[in-house]
This record gives C-alpha cells, sequence and structure tokens, in this order.
C-alpha cells in the first residue's frame, strides 16, 4: 500500500524543500496533511541513495572495492570525479552511498573514533570490531529523532588472522559478511555476473577484470549514467589505488 | 596539625602528599593477602579467607575472587563494600565494550577505565577514595595471559607475579627469589602460590577453609577460569572422595590434584 502513495507522488511531485522530516522513512503513525509531502521527501532520498552504486567482492587474501565517481544533485550531475570511500584504518575501507550529507557526516564520525582508538589504546580496532561499532552507531542512531540514511560496504583485511573481510550494512542496521555485493540499482547488475564468475581464489588481474565486466554492464543496462568508477584493492600490504574504471559498452 | 589535612582527600598536605589515599593504601595492608603469578600455559589467583565462620552460610562461591568478562577474574584486598562496587563496574565496563565493539574488551583497557574511576575519587571534593587494591588476569589476543594490580590511588601496573594485602612485601621477596621467569608452567604457579601463602600467612597450618583459588587458561580457543570452591562445598567434595583424611590441612601436592578433579 506504500508502494502505491509512492508512485502516486511521484508521478505528481511538488517541490518539498521546505519540509524537513528526517525521520519519516520509519513513522507511520503520523497521519497528517503534511503526510503525502512527507513520504515524497522519503522517495526522494531513497531514490539518491538507489542511484549511486557500490560494489565490493572479497578474495582469499585481498578485497577488491569500486564505487562510482558520480555526485548526483536530484536531476543533475554536480560532480564527476567524487570519492565514495573512506579510509577508516590503515586495513579499513568503507564505501558510503546515500543521502549527500549524511554520507560525509556519518564516514567522518566513524573514521574519527577510528583514529581515537588507535590514539588512546596504541593499536587499530580490528576490522571486525570496526564494523559492529559501525553498526551500533547506525543502529543507535536509525532509533533517534538524527537517523543517518547510509548504505555502507566495508571492506578491510586483519593482519592479526590474515583473512580479508567484507561487510554489507545497510541504513537499517544490518550487517552481514558478504563475499561480493553491490549496492543501489548498478549493484542489481552485477549480482548476476558475480554469481556466475566469482571465484574466491581469483588474482589481483583477475579481480580488476571481473570488476570492468560488472561496471559495463552496469553502462549497458542502466538507465542512469554512471560512467566511471573508482577502484582501490585492500590486502595485507595495506590500500592501494587502482586505475579508474571507464565503462565501455552502450545500451543492446 | 596534620588533621587539618585530613579531612578532604582533594588537599595535599604540606609535604605534598594526599593523606586519605595513603591511609586507604594502609588499610589494605591488613586486608587479606591476595597473591598472583602468571605462568607459560595460565594465570593463578590465591587470596586468604578471614571469616571463617562455621555459621556463614554459603551464599557466594567465592568471597574475593570475581569473574569479571569471559577472559578475565579479579581478586580484591580491602573494603568487601566498596570492592562489589568496583566489580560491579569492571563488570560494566566490559560488557559495554562488547556491546559496542562485538569482542571482549583487552585486558588493559578495562583496567585503564577503571583506574580513571579511582583517581577522580582521589580529586573530587568530598570524596573517599576506594578502600581496594585489584588483582586482575586476564588474557587477550595482543599480549596473551596478563596479570595486572591497582590501588586506591588509581595507579596501575603489570606484573610477573605479585602480591597486595596482609604482609605482601614479605610474599613479594619471596616470589622473587623462587619464580623462574618464563620457565613456570600452571603447576609451579599453583605449588609456589601454595608455597608463599603458608609461608606468609600467620598461622601454623594452611588448611582450605582460609584459602581460595582460581586459575586462567585458554583451551581450544575459549578460556576457561575455575574458581575452586571453598569452604563447606570444598570439605563435602574432600569427604567424598576420602582424600584428606578426615583432617582439613593437607600438603601443597594434594590441593593440586583435588584442584584439578574440582
Amino acid at each position: 500500500m506504500r508502494k502505491m502513495v509512492f508512485k502516486r507522488i511521484l508521478s505528481c511531485r511538488v517541490n518539498v524543500s521546505v519540509v524537513y522530516s528526517p525521520a519519516s522513512h520509519r513513522e507511520f503513525s503520523h497521519y497528517s496533511l503534511s503526510l503525502s509531502l512527507q513520504l515524497s521527501y522519503t522517495v526522494s532520498r531513497a531514490a539518491d541513495m538507489d542511484l549511486q552504486c557500490l560494489i565490493g567482492m572479497k578474495f582469499n587474501d585481498f578485497v577488491l572495492m569500486a564505487t562510482d565517481m558520480s555526485q548526483l544533485q536530484r536531476i543533475m550531475v554536480q560532480k564527476s570525479d567524487d570519492d565514495k570511500m573512506y579510509q577508516l584504518s590503515s586495513h579499513l575501507v568503507m564505501a558510503v552511498a546515500g543521502e549527500a550529507g549524511d554520507t560525509t557526516q556519518f564516514a567522518e564520525y566513524i573514521a574519527k573514533n577510528i583514529q581515537l582508538y588507535k590514539m588512546r589504546n596504541g593499536y587499530e580496532l580490528s576490522p571486525s570490531a570496526a564494523v559492529h561499532f559501525t553498526r551500533h552507531t547506525l543502529a543507535t542512531h536509525l532509533r533517534s529523532r538524527e537517523p543517518y540514511t547510509v548504505n555502507l560496504l566495508m571492506g578491510g583485511y586483519d593482519p592479526k588472522t590474515d583473512a580479508a573481510e567484507l561487510f554489507y550494512m545497510d541504513f537499517l542496521g544490518a550487517s552481514v559478511p558478504v563475499n561480493f555485493y553491490g549496492f543501489g540499482y548498478g549493484g542489481m547488475f552485477t549480482l548476476s555476473i558475480t554469481d556466475r564468475e566469482y571465484r574466491p581464489d581469483m588474482t589481483e588481474d583477475e579481480a580488476y577484470e571481473l570488476m570492468k565486466k560488472c561496471i559495463s554492464e552496469v553502462k549497458r543496462r542502466f538507465i542512469v549514467n554512471l560512467p566511471k568508477f573508482r577502484v582501490r584493492l585492500i590486502s595485507k600490504d595495506g590500500l592501494k589505488d587502482l586505475p579508474v574504471i571507464v565503462a565501455e559498452g552502450e545500451a543492446a | 596539625m596534620a588533621r587539618r589535612y585530613d579531612s578532604k582527600t582533594t588537599i595535599f598536605s604540606p609535604e605534598g602528599r594526599l593523606y586519605q589515599v595513603e591511609y586507604a593504601m594502609e588499610a589494605i595492608g591488613h586486608a587479606g593477602t591476595c597473591l598472583g603469578i602468571l605462568a607459560n600455559d595460565g594465570i593463578v589467583l590465591a587470596a586468604e579467607r578471614r571469616n571463617t565462620n562455621k555459621l556463614l552460610d554459603d551464599v557466594f562461591l567465592s568471597d574475593k575472587i570475581y569473574k569479571i568478562d569471559e577472559d578475565m577474574a579479579c581478586c580484591v584486598a580491602g573494603i568487601t563494600s566498596d570492592a562489589n562496587v568496583l566489580t560491579n563496574e569492571l563488570r560494566a565496563i566490559a560488557q559495554r565494550h562488547t556491546l559496542q565493539f562485538g569482542e571482549p574488551i583487552p585486558c588493559e583497557q578495562l583496567i585503564m577505565r577503571l583506574c580513571d574511576i579511582k583517581q577522580a575519587y582521589t580529586q573530587t571534593g568530598g570524596k573517599r577514595p576506594f578502600g581496594v587494591s585489584i588483582l586482575y588476569m586476564g588474557w587477550d589476543n595482543r599480549h596473551g595471559y596478563q596479570l595486572y594490580q591497582s590501588d586506591p590511588s588509581g595507579n596501575y601496573s603489570g606484573w610477573k607475579a605479585t602480591c597486595i594485602g596482609n604482609s605482601s612485601a614479605a610474599a613479594v621477596s619471596i616470589l622473587k627469589q623462587e619464580y623462574k621467569v618464563g620457565e613456570t608452567d600452571l603447576h609451579e604457579a599453583l605449588l609456589l602460590a601454595l608455597k608463599v601463602m603458608s609461608k606468609t600467612l600467620d598461622m601454623t597450618k594452611l588448611n582450605a577453609e582460609k584459602l581460595e583459588l582460581a586459575t586462567l587458561v585458554r583451551k581450544d580457543g575459549h578460556t576457561e577460569i575455575i574458581v575452586k570452591p571453598c569452604g563447606r562445598g570444598a570439605e563435602a567434595d574432600q569427604g567424598a572422595r576420602g582424600a584428606g583424611g578426615g583432617g582439613r590441612s593437607f600438603q601443597a601436592g594434594q590441593v593440586h590434584s583435588q584442584y584439578k578433579q574440582a
């Protein structure tokens, strides 16, 4: 029923810049005149989030992450060299998609807290502990007046256990360890390719080629223009920038 | 004259001392002895038990040794009611960390947090410091087996073997002579603990009622903390197996064999 309301509002959307309701996507009890405006605000939020694309793949001894480089504002591309990845510690990277302000605010809050932990204790949080902390923070804010609308992929390498790790986390605070995942509509096109071709023992070159294939598919099938992806690799040596992937191929 | 500087913990005496904190430490000097020994394959805590009244009901397994977390236990010397407050706090700190990070708190971090609280009570006006020294034994994946000690001033330090409470100086000097750094296993540590306890406690015979023991070892990827039941429970245990020959005094070796079965 909620979806139907969304559709109707989408088709006759009005300017709702004056309505600010951060918790609107969870408030069903607040039936008032502003309900439709609130909902359309939610729709615009959710849409922003789904247009962005985050891809992560975990292999035996490294993690490959790619994020699109387009900064979107409603129907416009504001910037085409955006970086949606944040380095949290020497072996941990967080890719963030969501509401424009929320992404930066949340990522920086987590990054600084992880740095603070390192300063206080003289050693870094393990990737799994950092992920747990991030999830806890997200889940705590979700149940407050100021939830963060961000989806995350967290990729890292634990030097202590010699294991690569990749975690899915959505704005509702669900955290799942995964081998690969793609967020947003773009991610939907990539999942079928990774389902078929992913092997945990792939080399760095093979993994990069697989990532290229996924991004080409996004270019070919997705209605939104996401031409460039920033690619990073996390291994026992830390973080490494790989060449930007510019998608090839056209709509079929 | 000195009394002028006793009333508040926050005030330095003309010699630059904090009397209340020193008195608190003095109080601990009269408390039951607590001993900790680090071994290569585990840790031992031993504590002297003072109030052994046969009319006292065995509500608690142990008076002085508390489990704090999956991987940690501690042994307290000083005012028991103060110690209860601090052990509660320790457990809460440990659980808060687990809630936030999904893994047990590293030993030193927990002690640091507690010592911050202890220190605050030496500085904030109108408050009395906690009259408790604590020995902590723990394991974490960064530094392995660890033994720490903290005092009412909020200082803490790490040890291979140490002792707090009554006649701790004598105990430490025995430990200095007898402890073999890096070559002690858990069995030897237990024997050493009993030896030191029997030498320093001013009683002719050491018996099960007067002693509490706990060990911490890692087994198959998890920590095993065993607190030896003492008092009547231990007696019944002993009686059932016919060990100890009816009397409650025993040799160090016997304690260990009985301990292993417990």
